[in-house]
């Protein structure tokens, strides 16, 4: 049919990438904690279970380690399985198995055997559930080698980003920003896969650079809004691969703009802003027209109370005041 | 005058394809300069209105002035620096640290407080230009690369005996290339690596694709060739730049310059900017169109000053590999040899299969032979799958 | 498979072959670990011998085994060449991980050893996974999960016997109790020194054997694999064995007495078999010359593969950190 792009929640992508995954490869199963009767903690896997059964649709005990694990030891043996984690805050319990095996055993054993797992984890702040349920911490992920971690932040990543990772013989991360499951957007009928290897333009723009992913890319898209309304003309980059970062597209669009905010809804100290900015500065110093800027989170756990917590995550106003720095300093 | 090559270092106006108080605008050919390479057209980068021509003849030196583009009617004003305003100190913001740091007034020392972006710099010292007596209107009062810029016109012309020359010049080409071929042997520590490629399934490919077509669309295998060294470039981005007093910078696209001999002798590479980016089809019509163009002497300004890589092929020439030397300042050329039918061996069988050399030569001091075995191993992968070039 | 022990001469002798085997090539190994070519951590199996050989000698191909970073034992128990164990020691691209893993970090996809591991608990999800992939896959594999009494007071020991027991799944978990953690004794570091009672607890068949007796062990763990094949769940196997060298290569040992280490060591499970066997008319000393000749032959030549092994080149240091494809 021809007619105009249906539209779909990212919740509702994330659900038909599964469910399109579970039909494709019978290796492939869910598990997680309450992802089956209850329905998963974020809808994504609602319904699943009836369609699949309980072989393939696990719920588990809250064991982060050993079903993270159990994950890591099946798909070494031969699955493809898909685990999720509920929010990014309790993959801390299962960070010994991300870190220590699936991440260093296809190295370690001289690549006698791969981990192709994914690992879904639910991530970030701004639904008030304060500071055990709202961090940002994919960017510890992004440290470590072996992993390949990814950041949807449209609802045609989150359709599409799933199958790619599926494939990769890597343990691929793949973090789904908690506010950003009821944004509804047209999907294009015509992409059937995207790739995970690169950053993306989401707005062409020649004055300033915003880089941005998850949802500081659609704040930082929201900022590149308000400055047109000023004559800035923002080219954002959704970063959309956290690791391996695909530097040559940031460093193309500084060669561009010369000016660049970096967003991270994580912590500044030690951030994966950080890194950006710092490998703009080894790889696109001579290219600076302006110093470097980030928008992060503030440094405190999160609070709950709704005022306190709009203050510590970056606002597309705070974007726009820092492009606006660069641009039009005085 | 634009650098439209890195050994360039003057040019002489041929013709002016525009007249004084034309509005012009970004990607117009205002003008064609003679250079030893040949007439290249140049392209204006600024919208506006154009005026004070230099006259047909002149040699003027890179970086000097040719004209002047204004946002008004009529000639440019004085040549005054823009003023900058000073420092302001931003208002304290209770929720955040602030983003700007004022600096401190810089009346007492003026020369020791001047900030120039990294850009301004480099520019400034392509135009020669000294960035420390200008006012900045960037970041802190940083010279930006605008106020860099805006300053070029009124550089003091740099020292050249002005020496009026027309036509081209194949002695003079000759010489320019000797000398950035000298420079590069002086001072490029080249590696050289080659590899050779089973060609069947491009070839086999390519038969199938030109059935389909048209004569004037079919592609020749060089266009394969370009288009996986271009993507090849995309994963080894460490051979795609330039490197300039020892520091590499990577190039702002994949530009590969292709290397076009002349009926007279001597040689061109103008640029193909984002081969890895374009179809097939639309890179086989680049590459007849800069051959036809750079034969007839119609070659662009941006075209020559911009290759971020060179790609040459002697395959018409009947030559199995090439040793080739880096056009400086790029860092690696990618050279094909002959496409020859060899004994080959494929599943523990010697068959006729078609091949071809690939060659490498890259500079030492930025990257390794490992890094160049990459690319190597990279375009051989992207040729064995055709289709998706 | 039957779960009698086959008790005739050849089979006793392999038991015995096997045990020696381990012991020598540990000795080889501390000789080249004070010549600097082994190098780190080198965690010895002497005295803990019967219970990777009594377990694994009742595994077909088809079963997996997941062990910890003391693991020598069940590597060459499993079949793994010397040529490459050693070669793997002194960091050789002749190695079994092309000398990434080291001693602690051995891991054979043919023989399917998931790994030495040195976290200490760190193996049994992975155990636990492996088990799940081959019971939804329709094999009827079993997993060997080895772990010591350290990793006990670990939580992914608990999560990982619980999740086993609630799916089913074809896991035997053997826990080498060699008494200390490191050097944290078993009733300092338990409330509940009863290892099997915690396996039990997770309604988890468990059985306690006597770790110095190959015999005690091989007939453990052929009745729990069988059980384990008829779908009866997973099973729990704890062998009591002492450990005669320090934690690694050399320590103070000011956890325990020398008098301890001696009387352990009377009962240690070479020496205990092989007087059994001859109280019993099996063994004569030429036997033991000629397991000990074989043996030592066997190891020298490992060494020299492995002295004559090259390293990995350099540029290769970043090769298998994102792999390009699944390994058939």
């Amino acid at each position: 049919m021809s007619e105009a792009a249906a539209t779909l929640t990212y919740r509702e992508a994330c659900k038909q990438a599964l469910r399109d995954a579970l039909k494709a490869d019978p290796r492939t199963f869910l598990m997680g904690e309450d992802i089956g009767r209850y329905g998963g903690c974020y809808a994504v896997t609602k319904g699943l279970l009836e369609e699949f059964g309980e072989e393939r649709i696990r719920d588990t005990p809250l064991s982060e380690s050993a079903y993270v694990g159990a994950g890591i030891g099946a798909a070494m043996a031969g699955m493809r399985p898909i685990v999720e984690i509920m929010t990014v805050n309790f993959s801390l319990l299962a960070l010994d198995q991300i870190v220590n095996n699936a991440a260093t055993i296809p190295h370690m054993s001289g690549g006698q055997f791969a981990v192709p797992l994914v690992i879904r984890i639910a991530t970030g702040g701004g639904r008030r559930v304060a500071a055990q349920h709202s961090h940002s911490l994919e960017g510890w992920y992004a440290h470590i080698p072996g992993l390949r971690v990814l950041a949807p932040a449209t609802v045609e990543d989150a359709r599409w980003m799933l199958a790619a990772a599926l494939v990769d013989p890597n343990p691929v991360l793949i973090f789904e920003h908690i506010m950003l499951y009821n944004v509804e957007a047209p999907l294009d009928p015509a992409v059937t896969a995207v790739d995970i290897a690169h950053a993306k333009i989401r707005r062409a723009g020649s004055g300033v650079t915003l880089i941005g992913y998850g949802n500081g890319l659609v704040k930082a898209l929201a900022a590149a809004e308000q400055l047109a309304g000023e004559g800035v003309d923002a080219e954002v980059i959704d970063l959309r691969v956290l690791r391996p970062l695909d530097t040559p597209t940031i460093l193309a669009s500084v060669v561009k703009t010369r000016r660049v905010v970096i967003v991270d809804e994580g912590w500044r100290s030690g951030s994966l802003s950080a890194e950006i900015g710092m490998r703009i500065a080894e790889q696109g110093f001579f290219d600076l027209d302006a110093p470097l800027r980030r928008v992060c989170g503030r440094e405190v756990p999160m609070p709950y109370a709704p005022h306190l917590e709009d203050a510590a995550l970056p606002q597309p106003a705070d974007i726009a005041a820092a492009a606006r720095s660069l641009v039009r300093p005085t | 005058m634009p650098a439209l090559g890195a050994d360039m270092e003057s040019g002489t106006l041929a013709e002016w394809l525009v007249k004084p108080g034309d509005r012009v605008k970004r990607g117009d050919v205002v003008a064609v300069v003679e250079t030893q390479k040949g007439a290249i057209e140049v392209e204006i980068f600024e919208e506006g209105v154009i005026s004070e021509f230099v006259p047909v003849g002149t040699e003027v030196p890179v970086g000097s002035v040719l004209a002047y583009v204004g946002g008004g009617a009529g000639p440019r004003a004085a040549a005054a620096p823009p003023i900058p305003k000073p420092p302001t100190i931003p208002p304290p913001k209770p929720s955040a640290p602030p983003l700007i740091t004022a600096a401190p007034p810089s009346a007492a020392a003026p020369s020791a407080a001047v900030k120039i972006t990294p850009v301004a710099r480099r520019r400034a010292a392509e135009l020669g230009i000294d960035a420390t007596a200008l006012k900045g209107t960037g970041v802190d009062g940083s010279v930006t690369l605008a106020d860099v810029e805006a300053a070029a016109p009124a550089a003091p012309p740099a020292p050249a005996a002005p020496k009026p020359r027309a036509g081209f010049d194949p002695a003079e080409m000759r010489k320019a290339i000797a000398a950035a071929m000298v420079r590069a042997k002086r001072e490029i520590p080249h590696y050289y690596l080659s590899h050779t490629i089973d060609l069947g399934a491009a070839l086999a490919w390519l038969e199938h694709f030109n059935a389909a077509q048209a004569v004037p669309q079919r592609l020749l295998p060089a266009a394969l060739l370009l288009k996986a060294s271009a993507l090849a470039l995309r994963e080894v981005p460490q051979l795609n730049g330039t490197c300039t007093d020892g520091v590499f910078r990577q190039g702002d696209g994949i530009h590969a310059g292709w290397a076009i001999s002349l009926r007279g002798g001597g040689l061109v590479a103008p640029a193909i900017r984002d081969a890895d980016q374009r179809p097939l089809a639309d890179l086989m019509a680049a590459m007849r169109d800069l051959v036809q163009r750079a034969r007839s002497g119609g070659l662009r300004a941006s075209e020559l000053s911009s290759p971020t890589v060179t790609v040459t092929s002697l395959g018409e020439r009947g030559a199995e590999s090439v040793t080739a030397i880096i056009y400086p300042p790029q860092v690696a050329i990618i050279g094909f040899g002959t496409i020859l039918t060899r004994p080959w061996v494929v599943d523990g069988a010697v068959v006729a299969r078609p091949v071809v050399t690939v060659s490498l030569a890259a500079d030492h001091r930025v990257t390794d032979g490992h890094i160049g075995a990459r690319l190597l191993s990279t375009i051989e992968h992207l040729l064995q799958e055709p289709a998706t070039l | 498979m039957t779960d009698k022990v086959r008790l005739d001469r050849a089979y006793l002798h392999h038991l015995l072959r096997q045990m020696i085997r381990i012991r020598r090539f540990e000795a080889k190994c501390v000789e080249l670990y004070q010549a600097q070519k082994i190098l780190g951590f080198l965690h010895l199996y002497d005295g803990e011998e019967a219970v990777s050989v009594g377990v694994i000698e009742t595994l077909g191909p088809g079963d997996a085994i997941v062990a910890t970073y003391r693991e020598h034992g069940q590597a060459i128990a499993r079949g793994i060449g010397m040529d490459r164990l050693m070669a793997e020691m002194l960091g050789k691209q002749e190695g079994c991980c092309r000398g990434r893993g080291g001693s602690m970090h051995i891991f054979d996809r043919k023989s399917r050893f998931y790994g030495g591991n040195a976290i200490v608990g760190g193996g049994l999800p992975l155990a636990v996974g492996v088990a799940l992939a081959d019971k939804m896959a329709g094999r009827n594999s079993v997993t060997a999960c080895f772990f010591g009494d350290g990793a006990v007071d670990e939580g992914e020991f608990h999560e990982s016997l619980n999740l086993a027991a609630i799916w089913q799944l074809p896991v035997l978990f053997v826990c080498e109790n060699n008494l200390y953690s490191m050097g944290m004794a078993l009733e300092r570091a338990e409330a509940e020194t009863d290892l099997g009672r915690k396996a039990s607890s997770y309604r988890i068949a468990a059985a306690s054997v006597d770790g110095m007796d190959i015999i005690a062990v091989e007939a453990a763990a052929r009745h729990a694999v069988a059980q384990i094949r008829a779908g009866n769940g997973p099973h729990f196997l704890e062998c009591r064995t002492y450990r005669f060298r320090a934690h690694s290569m050399y320590d103070a040992q000011q956890y325990r007495t020398r008098e301890e280490v001696e009387t352990w060591r009377k009962k240690g499970p070479i020496v205990r078999f092989q007087s059994w066997l001859r109280d019993n008319g099996l063994l004569q000393d030429d036997d033991i010359r000629q397991i000990e000749t074989e043996a030592d032959a066997e190891i020298g030549a490992a060494v020299a593969f492995a002295e004559a092994g090259t390293p990995e080149p350099v540029e290769e240091l970043e090769r298998f950190v994102m792999m390009t494809e699944v390994p058939a």
